[in-house]
């Protein structure tokens, strides 16, 4: 009986220890989003302005028809100011030139100038960009951090978001699979 | 190339824990002195290794040497030179090598200090120190290494989180670490005791200083991080219950309840396996805090970038480390030789019930913690438990301590007479009776527990000084008597003495910022005043200004009482630009009672600004308490009893003042 005694700390910690492994398996960035599986929030975006892409502004507009179209897309959420969106980019740009997938791009709380700047300097993968300077699209579609990137399927769906940058290993293992055959 | 030479002594000192870990080890079980000297030349090697790594380190952030990638993601040209040097430990990898320097630091110091430990405990003892080196120094090298390259190096680098670039901060963690890896030795030498299967007086007062020296560092390292929190987070408050918090304090519960139950075994040769599992679990703690603020299972503002592999590494680490020595305790500590007996009132009574309420309050912050966690994993929503939980817990746990703190030192060992104590008490209990009585009619009936809080401090800052006036026989004897006493009380007397008041001052602090404070929050324009308790604070002024690495918006507030002037302070939010970020500083003016404290939030010339001001009373006690308490930890370090290397003479005098325990040698 005294012996059981000595063992309870062992049990105690050895217990945590399965929780703690358990617990490891939740990314507590991934703060559960309300839209996985769920249609995209409507909204409507003014193409960023002096961007060298778009010809014609109002061609240009930035809204939930641009998710229904039938093809699976990626939005991508950014600003100038925002360091990791720097660090992610390459990986953005591959994305849309050499994996061909479709990019949309919400540009956030952002200064024109500085936006175009940013685009010119680093590379536009994107299709289309909504200039979101007032943060209201950022809160329909629940964006808590720049940057940050939805996987929407051909009508509108949310099939997966990442907060923060992208690393290859998200690219490889969340977002590729996705776009395999469907593209 | 510097960055490369720091990344090879890393490697040389990981090769070096191997050998510290394996070689002593066998020696020591085989008798063979050659063998176990070993480990006092790797131990040395070792930690200048690892001194050469770190120098490499800041060398590399101090020269914004952007080749590295350590210093692209948390440094910046622009910065200054305090905060290039912080921001070598102001990051994950950086931390961990810090961590690693104190941890080689620790093993060379037993090396070179602990000449009189008998040659088989400490070569045990430095082979353990060898494995946590061995753990940790691999989990940087796979996992975490700070002097990786980028092919590309940019212009400039990414910056510092603005919140961390502060002096507060910047020695926060140093100290922190002293305390969390300090309490290595004490688990290193549990473990070795456990193998060689003996526990003794000589045992405990090896462990004793370097408990001490760890808890020293930890106290003062949570007052740091404490502190910081008040005037930069601009809340007013000064502990936020938050996990990083949690998990300094944790173990800080623990080391203190070692410190106090070591004393038992080294006096009365009792509670040996319940002093052995606290040095586990105390130093398990310190682990669990890295696990848990690097791991990401917990979310904290205070989080380290978090990546799952480095969870599952450290998660390995601490069920090698933790499980092991547990089931070491387990197969061991029932054989231990249970030592002398005592009465529940007794000296060892009242350690005891210190020890069982620590402990219990230790496990009561964990549950708490890890509280979310338990729920996220079963998958029972997202839950964040908040100060209400603890306030409600560990408050209450603490009253039994506070009031037996100062009764205890009062007791004789084996069996002690509560009344004789209490008798001597009566001057500290009337004013402690007194000081509720007070403090219940000056707030009204609803502030029961502060008014105990109130009491409690007065008992314990009156109580210690009776307990040391009653010892020397103050006025009792003759003058002369008296002072022969005063020069004859040990070091560890008086900083026991020291502690218990700094406890008291803690207390009175922690009472009056908390029940009593005066907040006051609204929109104020240039010329306005707002009364704050008895003082009036003056919008003077708000200026731009323009800092090192910032751009600030500086509000002068004048404060008055009555007709006369107290202060000027200032208080800014300061814009850093690099890395996109605001911070507050809040301008506080300290009288000895109180803090007068303001901050300023968004606003403008025309519209005016949001200020926030407070009188905080009492609030400048919490630190002093903290580094009264920290001193006495010293001056009881600085008893020559303990002091290292002389072991002859402590046997002598221990002798002369009390019988000592069998089995001591």
């Amino acid at each position: 009986m005294r012996k059981v005694l000595y063992l309870l700390p062992l049990m105690f910690c050895l217990g945590l220890g399965v929780f703690f492994y358990l617990g490891l398996d939740g990314d507590p960035r991934s703060v559960p989003s309300a839209f996985i599986n769920k249609p995209s929030p409507e909204f409507s975006l003014a193409p960023l302005p002096g961007r060298a892409k778009a010809p014609f502004a109002n061609f240009d507009v930035l809204n939930r028809n641009d998710l229904t179209s039938g093809r699976p897309l990626i939005l991508n959420v950014w600003a100038s100011w925002c360091v990791p969106c720097v660090a992610e980019h390459p990986l953005v740009d591959r994305l849309a030139k050499e994996e061909g997938i479709l990019v949309h791009g919400i540009n956030y709380r952002d200064k024109a100038v500085a936006a175009s700047n940013w685009l010119n300097r680093l590379g536009d993968p994107f299709t289309k960009v909504g200039f979101d300077n007032d943060g209201k699209a950022g809160i329909e579609w629940g964006v808590y951090g720049v940057p940050e990137t939805f996987v929407i399927d051909g009508d509108g769906t949310v099939i997966f978001k990442h907060a923060g940058a992208l690393t290859p290993e998200i690219v490889e293992k969340n977002i590729l699979p996705f776009f395999k055959g469907r593209n | 190339m510097i960055a490369e030479i720091g990344h090879f002594a890393l490697i040389a000192a990981f090769v070096l824990a191997a050998v510290q870990m394996s070689f002593p080890l066998y020696g020591a079980h085989r008798g063979d002195i050659g063998l176990m000297d070993l480990a006092k030349t790797t131990a040395l090697a070792q930690f200048a290794l690892v001194l050469l790594s770190f120098a490499a380190l800041v060398n590399a952030f101090v020269t914004s040497d952007f080749s590295v990638l350590n210093v692209i993601q948390n440094s910046h040209s622009d910065k200054p030179l305090l905060y290039k040097i912080s921001g070598a430990w102001g990051n994950h990898e950086g931390s961990l090598l810090l961590w690693v320097l104190i941890l080689t630091l620790f093993g060379a110091m037993v090396a070179s200090f602990g000449r009189n430990l008998p040659p088989q405990l400490r070569a045990r003892t430095l082979a353990i120190q060898g494995m946590i080196a061995f753990g940790f120094i691999a989990f940087m090298l796979f996992t975490s290494n700070p002097f990786e390259r980028v092919l590309v190096p940019p212009a400039n680098g990414q910056g510092l989180n603005p919140l961390l670039q502060d002096p507060g901060l910047a020695f926060h963690p140093p100290f922190l670490y002293f305390g969390y890896v300090g309490l290595s030795i004490s688990f290193s030498f549990a473990v070795a005791a456990l193998i060689e299967g003996k526990v003794d007086a000589a045992w405990a007062r090896w462990v004793r200083p370097w408990t001490l020296a760890a808890w020293c560092g930890l106290s003062v390292g949570i007052g740091l991080g404490s502190w910081w929190a008040y005037y930069e987070l601009g809340w007013g408050g000064f502990w936020f219950w938050d996990p990083v918090e949690n998990a300094s304090f944790i173990p800080w519960l623990f080391a203190t309840a070692l410190l106090h139950s070591a004393i038992v075994v080294e006096k009365r040769d009792a509670l040996k396996s319940w002093t052995i599992l606290l040095a586990i679990l105390a130093f398990s703690m310190s682990l669990l805090g890295t696990f848990l603020v690097r791991s990401g299972v917990l979310t904290s503002v205070h989080a380290f970038a978090t990546d799952p592999e480095r969870g599952v590494f450290i998660l390995l680490l601490l069920v090698i480390a933790i499980g092991g020595s547990l089931t070491l305790f387990a197969i061991r500590a029932p054989s231990l030789q249970p030592g002398g007996l005592f009465r529940p009132i007794s000296r060892e009574g009242g350690l005891l019930l210190n020890n069982l309420f620590l402990s219990v309050a230790a496990l009561t912050v964990l549950l708490g913690t890890l509280y979310p966690l338990f729920l996220d994993v079963l998958e029972a929503g997202k839950v964040s438990v908040g100060p209400p939980y603890f306030n409600a817990t560990f408050g209450p746990l603490m009253v039994p301590i506070l009031a037996a703190m100062v009764v205890g030192p009062l007791l004789s060992w084996k069996r002690g007479d509560i009344l004789s104590a209490l008798s001597t008490l009566w001057f500290a209990g009337t004013v402690a009776l007194a000081a509720i009585a007070i403090t219940l009619i000056y707030s009204g009936v609803d502030g029961i527990l502060p008014a105990i809080g109130v009491g409690a401090a007065a008992w314990i800052i009156i109580g210690s000084c009776m307990e040391l006036a009653e010892r020397v026989k103050l006025f009792q004897s003759s003058a002369a008597d008296t002072w022969r006493r005063l020069r004859q009380t040990p070091r560890s007397v008086y900083g026991m003495t020291i502690a218990h008041l700094g406890v008291g001052v803690l207390l009175a602090g922690v009472i009056g910022t908390t029940a009593f404070k005066t907040e006051s929050v609204q929109n104020m324009k240039i010329g306005q005043s707002v009364a704050v308790s008895n003082y009036t604070f003056t919008l003077d002024n708000v200026v731009s200004l323009q800092g090192p690495n910032y751009v600030a918006e500086r509000a002068v507030f004048v404060i008055t009482e009555g007709d006369s002037l107290i202060a000027s302070v200032n208080a800014e939010r300061r814009r850093y630009p690099v890395e996109q970020d605001m911070t507050t500083e809040a301008g506080i003016h300290t009288t000895w009672l109180a803090d007068l404290y303001a901050v300023i939030g968004e606003g403008s010339r025309s519209a005016g600004w949001t200020t926030r001001l407070y009188k905080n009373p009492l609030t400048p006690w919490i630190w002093f308490g903290t580094i009264i308490m920290a001193i006495g930890g010293l001056v009881s370090l600085s008893d020559r009893r303990l002091r290292i290397g002389a072991p002859s003479n402590s046997r002598k005098k221990a002798v002369s003042s009390r019988p000592i325990p069998a089995g001591a040698q």
